[in-house]
């Protein structure tokens, strides 16, 4: 995958979680904590998310890596490349 | 083999085998009774259907919302807001002999209220509510701790701090006497900030969504199955003992039964401390009515009355029932959608604080007649602070400690269960764990929200 689609996936994962939220707005290198109304529930949720659709393992001392939407697409890349877009 | 097996299919264990379930675990649900809910079900009767559990929905806060139990929980089961179709109450009472308090749903009236009948506790009034802000449900240390004892350091008049306990001991205060401040505070955000509501069919909707939600994600519900022991090795849970004799095997097991009474299923304990166990059982009067209550000059949503300046919590000590204060509830008086209309008869259902060790000692005879009994004497003591309805009452029912025991099969019939609660989930062993009212959150909403925080904190992590 790409970063542009990781960035796509992220965005299909948030509007999972958060389907109330306007994501058409989101700021890539804002934290996503200042733009959305996420708690540490729902930042466990993508983890969970990423693992289910990818089976992409994050470890908990990376869960900091996830805080915005540049900083997770530029954690994931590596973790992604090779992964087909479904 | 399971990655995990629940216990109970009440609000707590489906809202966990939703979470996992929908991560790819294999998950079963076992269920003692013939039908799901435990302590909040439902059943049909001559042609009516009936609600146990909860008159309300708490938490309730409006769509859009984004704080709070309500829109964590549908963010985390992915439901919509509108899954849950729940109406907002009209509006409730707490009502004494020479005061009453109307609240609604938010925080507004009750300060008005409060302004007008208690002037010279406004300002204190005010102190509360900023240390109920400040109190952090998610730091555990802060739990336990007096409630009246920071009432009473906050608010000089007695009254008001009766009146004020009276609604959050009422639904959701598994202690005798005194509160939990933690609890305390998450009661009073659940009733008086966000609020009441139900939806038009009730407490099944809510049941009958999460069922078929946890089973469009491959988990299993197995009803009539009850788990007889856990069977435990090496120190671990390795699976359960069915009534029938079955053995399921699990990875991990997640207990809604109980503190006490999971302890006790496991093959390892010998002894329990039944003392744990709660105290606090109810009845529940259940009057069909000719009439919509509103008819009858009624359209309080909850009632809680209590017949003296004094509010007492406690297990009756020398009558089946006490009855100096209750809780009246009509599922009538929310505001419905016009599409919905009215429900189909006028109900009003009475709640009292029951001695369980009496009902349960009862023989068959008796137990039918001191149905009736305290059937008269709640609705007599009820009617003190709401319109006479006697006159229209066409069909009644009644629960009792013996019931919610059926349900739950929670020791005593303890309906909020034990008091010292098991907030981070751990037992003795280290893939057992509770969720439910042991676990600390009361309500449609906290269970729910104690399921999916459980799941999340130890079935997932991995």
């Amino acid at each position: 995958m790409t970063p542009a689609e990781i960035r796509d996936e992220i965005l299909d994962i948030l509007e999972d979680i958060a389907p109330d939220e306007d994501l058409g707005d989101l700021k890539d290198e804002v934290a996503f904590r200042e733009q959305l109304e996420l708690d540490s529930m729902d930042f466990l949720d993508i983890v969970m998310e990423l693992r289910k659709r990818h089976r992409v393992q994050v470890p908990e001392e990376d869960y900091g890596q996830l805080a915005s939407m540049q900083s997770t697409v530029t954690y994931l890349t590596p973790l992604m490349k090779d992964l087909q877009k479904a | 083999m399971y990655d995990t097996i629940i216990i109970g299919a009440g609000m707590s264990g489906l809202a966990a085998g939703i979470r996992l379930a929908h991560f790819n675990q294999r998950v079963c649900v076992l269920e003692r009774h013939y039908t799901i809910g435990g302590l909040n079900s439902f059943y049909r009767l001559g042609g009516r259907d009936y609600d146990v559990g909860l008159h309300a929905v708490t938490n309730f806060t409006p769509k859009g919302a984004k704080k709070g139990p309500l829109a964590r929980l549908l963010r985390q089961l992915r439901f919509k807001w509108e899954d849950f179709s729940l109406s907002p109450q009209i509006g409730s009472t707490i009502a004494f002999p020479d005061v009453q308090l109307q609240f609604g749903n938010g925080l507004e009236l009750l300060e008005a209220e409060i302004a007008a009948k208690f002037p010279a506790q406004k300002d204190a009034f005010q102190q509360l509510l900023a240390k109920i802000i400040d109190y952090d449900d998610l730091d555990e240390n802060n739990f336990g701790g007096s409630t009246r004892a920071v009432l009473s350091a906050t608010i000089s008049d007695p009254l008001l701090i009766e009146m004020l306990l009276c609604p959050l001991m009422w639904y959701g205060n598994a202690r005798e006497h005194d509160m939990d401040f933690g609890q305390f505070c998450i009661m009073f955000r659940s009733i008086f900030m966000e609020g009441f509501a139900r939806p038009f069919a009730g407490v099944r909707l809510i049941l009958k969504n999460l069922v078929r939600r946890f089973r469009s994600l491959g988990g299993e519900l197995k009803l009539r199955s009850g788990v007889e022991r856990i069977k435990v090795k090496d120190g671990k849970a390795i699976g359960v003992v069915l009534d029938s004799g079955e053995e399921l095997e699990g990875r991990r097991i997640l207990s809604s039964a109980g503190l006490v009474e999971t302890i006790r299923l496991c093959e390892d304990i010998t002894e329990v401390d039944e003392q744990q166990a709660g105290q606090m059982s109810f009845t529940e009067s259940i009057s069909i009515l000719d009439k919509q209550p509103k008819q009858l000059g009624f359209d309080r949503t909850i009632v809680f009355y209590n017949d003296s300046d004094t509010f007492h919590w406690q297990r009756p000590t020398d009558a089946l029932c006490d009855m100096r204060t209750g809780v009246i509830c009509s599922p009538n008086n929310y505001m419905y959608d016009e599409s919905d209309g009215d429900l189909p008869d006028g109900v009003i259902r009475i709640t009292t604080i029951a001695d369980s060790d009496r009902w349960m000692a009862l023989s068959e005879d008796e137990y039918k007649l001191e149905k009736l009994r305290w059937y008269d004497r709640t609705i007599a003591s009820a009617v003190r602070f709401i319109p006479d309805f006697r006159g229209h009452v066409i069909d009644t029912d009644m629960f009792t400690p013996n019931t919610i025991r059926r349900f739950t099969w929670h020791d005593n019939g303890a309906v909020y269960g034990a008091p010292e609660k098991r907030l981070d989930g751990t037992t003795h062993l280290p893939n057992l764990f509770l969720c439910g009212t042991d676990q600390g959150f009361v309500g449609i909403i906290g269970s729910i929200v104690s399921g999916i925080s459980i799941a999340n904190q130890h079935c997932l992590r991995e």
